[in-house]
């Protein structure tokens, strides 16, 4: 290039540095998150004697280990929907089939303790099945539970999200096709001739690894599990919207064609993050099933999936956090008013996602973030 | 090769001797290559043309938005595009970036690379950069974040991931951001730019795939004087290096840029000159100024 052009390159064009993974401040509260979640809750649950104020229910603790679940799937959906701007509202099927993986693993646990002291699981006596089906072989394996947990979800997944991504279906199209996707799986999953326990699922589980679930100490672990699952998946997911990778998706979710003609191809970055998104609700699933102890196809209904949206919607898209408060927010509403004003619960998830559309469309992160702003 | 084959070649190349085109190449009418290594991949300017289109056909329901268009660019050159609305302009910057598929007709990048062969970021890869008429940057991103996504690498999942820019990117980086005058606003979000700088940031990223051919949809839409003219010298200067198509309105810019000028006019091409000769051609203030 000439000189008269372009000015010779000054010494000092300061290039601005990559963000940290998080900042001091987010560092603090990860930190004290950690310290909730692995230490004080156990403490004040397992040593401090339930008259006291300080005692954490039995219940705050299936509660709060149900939301945490739910938490990882508000994350996930904020990778899928917030930064790749692909809303998903089939998001229930992935979680239900962790769940059931993990239930299929729990039923055979029962071993000869169910209603009719046989091997198999009660709802085949029941159909006078006579022995398991196919898909059930390798359910008495802990190993093979876990790997299917990642690869059940993740497989239907890849192959869904692959047919989907190269035939460029976008928008609201995509949106419709996992509902459709996840009300066929619910049908399915209906069906008594699927060997998945029907209408019923599965339910009345007795133990984990020989173990018996119904104690307090398998509660708090499983529950101090979910934490550090949400707190790991966190941090993974902020590596990776922090990567090149993650500014990839960001573009993709803004100009896509831009994204193509700068030499990406789209269909790898949405799968990737697709197939991810999916796997951390089948774990979240997975977990979740041996705290709430039942999983039938209702995980599966379209309202399931919608619910996930809406937690991501509340918080705020696209910044992690949110996502997981909005989880919070959410269902700690919906367990109050279920029990206080059971009638008003549904008119009041309307009108919540009313009012966030209309005044708070950065949820709530994006209203504290003003808040700050207009206060500097 | 097939007798029909051959026919028909050799009735193609007597319609363009009879036209007068063959002559007219810097290739002097040679009609092939001998004894040349062909490198998959690589662009093969020997014949002196880097883009060439024959007899490219288009329709959208009926509508010929294409018809019979035949035009080629020469490495280093830059051609401007003029012609009224709907000439069919956007249209064949479609067609050769792969966005659009042509009904018939053929388009060679350089001697061996078939266009139509590829897809759009297949065809971003070989070399061939594009800017939009509506300015499309990535607005969420930082002006340094859009420039670092264009840059010329790997661009798999794979290395996404782990992607750290190396020193010599990072100083390609810094001159690109130099060349493009956004120095100072790297660390800002591109939405936040104004228009004029929109368009920079976006021919910035194209400077940053380092492509053998760039295709610019009105560059200078929307600009002050002052950026008209830092554009102007810009792509002056990128002349030689790279070749350049630009499609503009602005006849005072073209003036400045340009040596050769194609006039397209209901999908194909009208008339193709230095500006002042087809400014004088008769055809061609009939379709500027009506029928």
């Amino acid at each position: 290039m000439t000189n008269m052009t372009t000015p010779p390159v000054p010494a000092s064009v300061t290039l601005p540095h990559a963000g940290p993974l998080l900042t001091r401040t987010g560092w603090s509260a990860f930190a004290v998150a950690l310290l909730v979640v692995c230490a004080v809750a156990p403490l004040l649950n397992l040593f401090v004697p339930e008259g006291s104020a300080f005692h954490l229910s039995d219940y705050m603790v299936g509660l709060l280990g149900k939301i945490m679940c739910y938490a990882i799937c508000a994350l996930a959906m904020d990778l899928i929907w917030g930064y790749t701007g692909i809303l998903s509202l089939g998001h229930g099927l992935f979680f239900a089939l962790g769940g059931y993986v993990m239930g299929m693993y729990l039923m055979r646990q029962i071993g000869t303790d169910g209603n009719y002291k046989s091997e198999l699981p009660d709802f085949m006596v029941f159909l006078d099945w006579k022995e398991l089906p196919w898909h059930w072989a390798l359910s008495d394996s802990f190993i093979a539970t876990l790997l299917l947990i990642v690869l059940v979800p993740g497989a239907v997944a890849f192959v869904f999200g692959y047919f989907a991504f190269r035939s460029r279906i976008k928008g609201v199209y995509f949106s419709i096709i996992t509902q459709a996707l996840t009300f066929a799986a619910l049908l399915l999953f209906f069906r008594n001739e699927t060997g998945l326990g029907g209408n019923n699922g599965f339910t009345d589980f007795k133990r984990i690894l020989g173990m018996p679930l119904a104690t307090q100490n398998m509660r708090m672990t499983l529950f101090v599990l979910t934490g550090l699952t949400l707190l790991g998946f966190f941090l993974w997911a902020r590596w990776l919207v922090n990567s090149k990778f993650g500014r990839v998706l960001q573009a993709v979710r803004d100009a896509e064609s831009r994204v193509m003609f700068c030499g990406y191809n789209p269909l790898p970055y949405k799968l990737t993050i697709w197939t991810i998104s999916a796997v951390m609700c089948g774990i979240a699933g997975a977990l979740y099933v041996p705290q709430v102890g039942i999983i039938n196809p209702g995980e599966m209904s379209t309202a399931a999936s919608i619910e996930i949206a809406v937690w991501a919607a509340v918080g705020g898209r696209a910044t992690l956090v949110g996502p997981i408060i909005g989880a919070f927010i959410v269902n700690g509403a919906k367990s109050w008013l279920t029990v206080t004003f059971p009638e008003f619960w549904l008119y009041f998830l309307g009108a919540l996602f009313i009012a966030v559309t209309l005044w708070m469309p950065q949820g709530v992160v994006g209203l504290v973030k003003k808040i700050r702003g207009a206060r500097a | 090769m097939t007798p029909d084959l051959m026919e028909e070649g050799a009735q193609r190349y007597e319609k363009l001797q009879t036209a007068g085109v063959l002559g007219r190449t810097e290739s002097g009418g040679r009609t092939a290559a001998y004894g040349r290594i062909h490198t998959p991949g690589e662009v093969d300017t020997t014949h002196g043309r880097i883009l060439y289109l024959e007899d490219v056909h288009v329709s959208f329901d009926g509508f010929k938005a294409i018809n019979g268009l035949s035009l080629d660019i020469a490495p280093g050159e830059l051609r401007c595009i003029i012609g009224p609305n709907g000439a069919g302009k956007t249209t064949m910057m479609d067609i050769i970036t792969g966005k659009t598929r042509p009904d018939s007709g053929h388009v060679f990048f350089g001697s061996t690379i078939d266009l139509l062969r590829y897809r759009e970021p297949e065809i971003a890869a070989l070399g061939i950069g594009r800017k939009f008429q509506k300015p499309t940057v990535f607005e969420q991103l930082s002006v340094y974040e859009n420039l670092e996504l264009a840059l010329a690498t790997d661009k798999r999942v794979r290395h996404s991931m782990v992607f750290r820019p190396s020193g010599e990117e990072k100083d390609r980086l810094g001159e690109v951001l130099t060349t493009i005058h956004l120095a100072d606003s790297a660390a800002r979000l591109a939405g936040n730019l104004s228009h004029g700088q929109k368009q920079w940031l976006e021919i910035g990223m194209l400077l940053m795939q380092d492509p053998k051919l760039l295709l610019l949809d009105e560059p200078v839409a929307g600009m002050t004087d002052e950026e008209t003219e830092r554009t102007a010298q810009l792509f002056l200067s990128l002349k030689g290096k790279h070749s350049l198509m630009v499609v503009e309105h602005d006849m005072s810019f073209i003036r400045t840029i340009s040596e050769k000028v194609t006039v397209l006019c209901d999908g194909s091409v009208l008339a193709e000159g230095t500006l002042d000769e087809v400014q004088a051609d008769e055809r061609v203030i009939e379709v500027y100024l009506g029928r």
